[in-house]
């Protein structure tokens, strides 16, 4: 099975082969090294920039306006702060030009906590980028989700944000692409080797267009008492925990966002009809955070539907992620806590 | 000769100038030429798309034409010696007439309140006039790519630009072609020339305009991306930025750089804030070709711009140019949008030098100025009865193609 960085990998080089992408840059893209993650290894049309990141968005809007597809990278999000007006720009050019204008370009980063990354390692970025409309911003939590999502980024007419889970980066997923080779192939196919790499040229495999639609939700586990939404490095553990709560009794159907804007609102009402029970689960700092959101409009339209107060279990309000291991466990939601949140929701009276 | 007497828009910019290089410059002025929203056959949210092919081939014909004798009234040395054909003079004089008088009507239009905010470029018409009468202007990556600052509807007018077109930007209405009543006035959009949205975020143009000048670098032989912006703004990482990426060894890339120096950023003197003296002088640590000018000057700012433009078409690399201009009106509304004393006019000395060299008589370009200023006055009380866009439509676009609330 493919890591996640592997089927980024791929659907990048499908894009420069089938979706007309020209250009794939940012800082440390190109060879030698391919991408701090390796995400960019071997394509032919990636490419090194100076270390600018508002330079890299700027080039990816003009690239856009040109008509250009293009994908930009920003080495981890923490560093994407200081490009926030250029993304609330790429976001408005269309709606600003009444429609005439648009931006068909790709930004992917990575984001949130896992890898022990310190406080300028290890920012989630869903909760800013909600807030700027105009773009599309997915975050998937499998290999496969990943590779069909960012097809789709690159075949869309707008700004697309793709957020990679760095701690997913190398978890195999469990289901296979379709033609993707065993593992022990497909690393020798396409993973750059250490050491000199000045001759290697990857050899792809023939990976079809498996596409997954951006705006459609993806239900993990089917229950009936609890619902919960998430995306990203907590999907997993939410379905972990969906798992073991099975084994108390409590039904709990796990729901994975995957595309954040413009989200699969009726996925959600659907479910939450069904067990009239919610928590929203992310790592990004919990006030206003896009969870809250997504509570405002389920009391909003849901109210009489609910039996249980709707819950977020989000990152800590604090400045950064610590580096020290019971500071990074205790600032993001985690299995346990996760689990324990589940469980309450479950029992609490209606 | 009867200028405009075969355009096809309102600016003249698109048909044949008339007569042949060699003919002699008209001293009468002919009827001016019917604007849009004046003749209902020519009223329309959007000029006609000019030939750029045409235009670059006339404008050519006409600068390498044995210029016209200078006329006797030249006298006492004082009175400027054309380089330029005196038809093509005419011509730029047209449009920097055509472009005051839109201006200093969107300026009636605030005080008026027919409009919330404005901001333009009265003052920097000898410069801009020529700028975009040397684009080549159409849609796609063949063609030059304009990442402009809020003071460019001179660039834009020899292209073609429909003076209605930023009246109804000005008064915000539904039929505003450039935003539909979203965006101020002077923040123009035109795909069909690759004009991309003006925005009211200071530089980050230079951001933008460096993909695509990759694109350009990558796909096409001989067009440009052009960036303007003001002297203030180079204090932004953004200009920077421009500089780093335009510059990169073996992908330099063809961009055209211009800063346009007032002197002003908004209400704070540049010499209180910027050590540099000369800004273009910034471009020559990255090894760019660079060179500061006079942008109050018809010729000097017609000359350099070929040249710059020749060496980024042809070399495919960057070129930095600081024009020297002035703000007649100051920043905006916002600090009044009275004339400023001292601002130099660029138009008023100009008309100076054509009136000496007798290229135009003072009554003729009087005559043209309030011929302008009629046409723009009768546009703006059009304007007034169109209606405002719909509140209904205001997530339309959110996304391309869209309408309605998406979510």
């Amino acid at each position: 099975m493919a890591t996640m960085v592997q089927a980024l990998r791929m659907a990048l080089h499908y894009g420069e082969e089938n979706l007309g992408v020209k250009n794939i840059f940012g800082e440390d893209v190109g060879p030698p090294l391919g991408g701090v993650f390796t995400a960019t290894q071997g394509l032919k049309t990636s490419w090194n920039s100076p270390l600018d990141e508002r330079g890299i968005i700027g080039a990816a809007m003009g690239l856009a306006f040109a008509g250009s597809r293009c994908v930009a990278e920003i080495q981890f999000a923490d560093y994407i702060y200081n490009t926030i007006d250029l993304l609330k720009l790429a976001g408005n050019q269309c709606w600003a030009s009444n429609g005439m204008w648009n931006l068909p370009m790709t930004v992917m980063t990575p984001v949130g906590s896992g890898i022990r990354g310190s406080i300028y390692h290890s920012h989630s970025f869903d909760a800013t980028m909600t807030h700027i409309p105009g773009w599309k911003i997915v975050m998937p939590s499998t290999p496969a989700d990943a590779y069909g999502l960012l097809l789709s980024c690159l075949r869309d007419e707008n700004p697309t944000m793709f957020l990679i889970p760095k701690a997913l980066t190398r978890v195999r997923g469990e289901e296979l692409l379709p033609g993707e080779p065993e593992e022990k192939e497909l690393k020798a196919m396409i993973d750059a080797p250490l050491g000199d790499r000045s001759q290697w040229k990857a050899r792809w495999p023939e990976i079809g267009d498996y596409s997954i639609p951006l705006s459609q939700a993806k239900i993990c586990r089917s229950g009936n008492h609890v619902t919960v939404v998430s995306y990203g490095r907590t999907m997993p553990l939410c379905n972990q925990a969906a798992d073991a709560l099975a084994q108390e009794g409590i039904s709990v159907e796990t729901i994975d966002l995957r595309t954040l804007w413009p989200y699969d609102w009726s996925a959600i009402v659907s479910s939450i009809k069904k067990t009239g029970r919610v928590l929203y689960v992310n790592e990004d700092t919990e006030v206003t955070n896009f969870g809250e959101h997504l509570i405002r409009r389920t009391v909003d339209e849901l109210f009489y539907e609910l039996e249980a107060r709707p819950r977020l279990l989000a990152g800590a309000f604090t400045p950064g992620v610590g580096l020290a291991d019971p500071l990074e466990m205790a600032s993001v939601p985690q299995l346990g806590s996760i689990t324990e949140a589940i469980r309450e929701l479950a029992h609490e009276r209606a | 000769m009867k200028r405009g007497s075969t355009t096809k828009n309102a600016s003249g910019s698109q048909g044949r100038l008339s007569g042949n290089a060699s003919s002699s410059a008209s001293k009468k002025i002919p009827p001016a030429m019917i604007a849009s929203g004046l003749n209902g056959k020519k009223q329309g949210l959007r000029a006609e798309k000019p030939s750029a092919l045409t235009r670059s081939s006339e404008v050519n014909r006409m600068v390498h034409a044995p210029t016209k004798a200078v006329s006797p009234l030249v006298k006492n040395g004082l009175a400027k010696k054309f380089r330029l054909d005196p038809e093509l003079l005419v011509k730029i004089h047209d449009h920097m007439v055509k472009t005051r008088a839109l201006e200093e009507r969107m300026i009636k239009m605030f005080k008026q309140s027919d409009g919330y905010f404005w901001l333009g470029g009265p003052g920097e018409e000898a410069f801009a006039i020529p700028l975009g009468m040397n684009g080549k202007v159409g849609q796609g990556v063949q063609y030059d790519f304009w990442h402009l600052h809020y003071r460019s509807s001179g660039i834009l007018m020899p292209m073609g630009l429909d003076p209605m077109g930023c009246i109804r930007q000005m008064k915000n209405v539904v039929a505003d072609p450039h935003s539909g009543g979203r965006n101020f006035a002077n923040h123009l959009s035109i795909r069909e020339w690759n004009v991309v949205p003006i925005t009211s975020t200071i530089e980050t143009q230079y951001l933008t305009s460096i993909g695509s000048a990759i694109a350009q670098k990558q796909e096409a032989k001989d067009s440009l991306t052009v960036v303007t912006g003001g002297d203030a703004g180079t204090a932004e990482g953004d200009f920077a930025s421009a500089l780093v990426w335009s510059s990169r060894p073996g992908n330099e890339l063809p961009l055209f750089m211009i800063v346009t120096n007032n002197s002003w950023g908004i209400s704070t003197a540049s010499c209180t804030q910027h050590g540099d003296k000369i800004i273009a002088d910034r471009g020559k640590a990255f090894g760019i070709k660079t060179r500061q000018i006079n942008g109050l000057d018809v010729e000097e700012s017609w000359f350099a711009i070929r040249e710059a433009m020749d060496y980024v078409r042809t070399e495919r690399k960057p070129f930095l140019m600081e024009a020297t201009v002035s703000r007649m009106y100051g920043h905006s509304s916002a600090t009044g949008a009275n004339l400023v004393a001292g601002e130099a006019d660029p138009i008023a000395t100009f008309e100076e030098q054509l009136a000496a060299a007798d290229i135009m008589t003072p009554k003729e370009m009087s005559d043209l100025r309030e011929e302008y200023n009629a046409q723009m006055m009768e546009m703006a009380k059009r304007v007034k009865e169109e209606p405002m866009p719909d509140p209904s439509t205001i997530y339309d676009y959110t996304y391309y193609g869209q309408k309605g609330r998406y979510w």
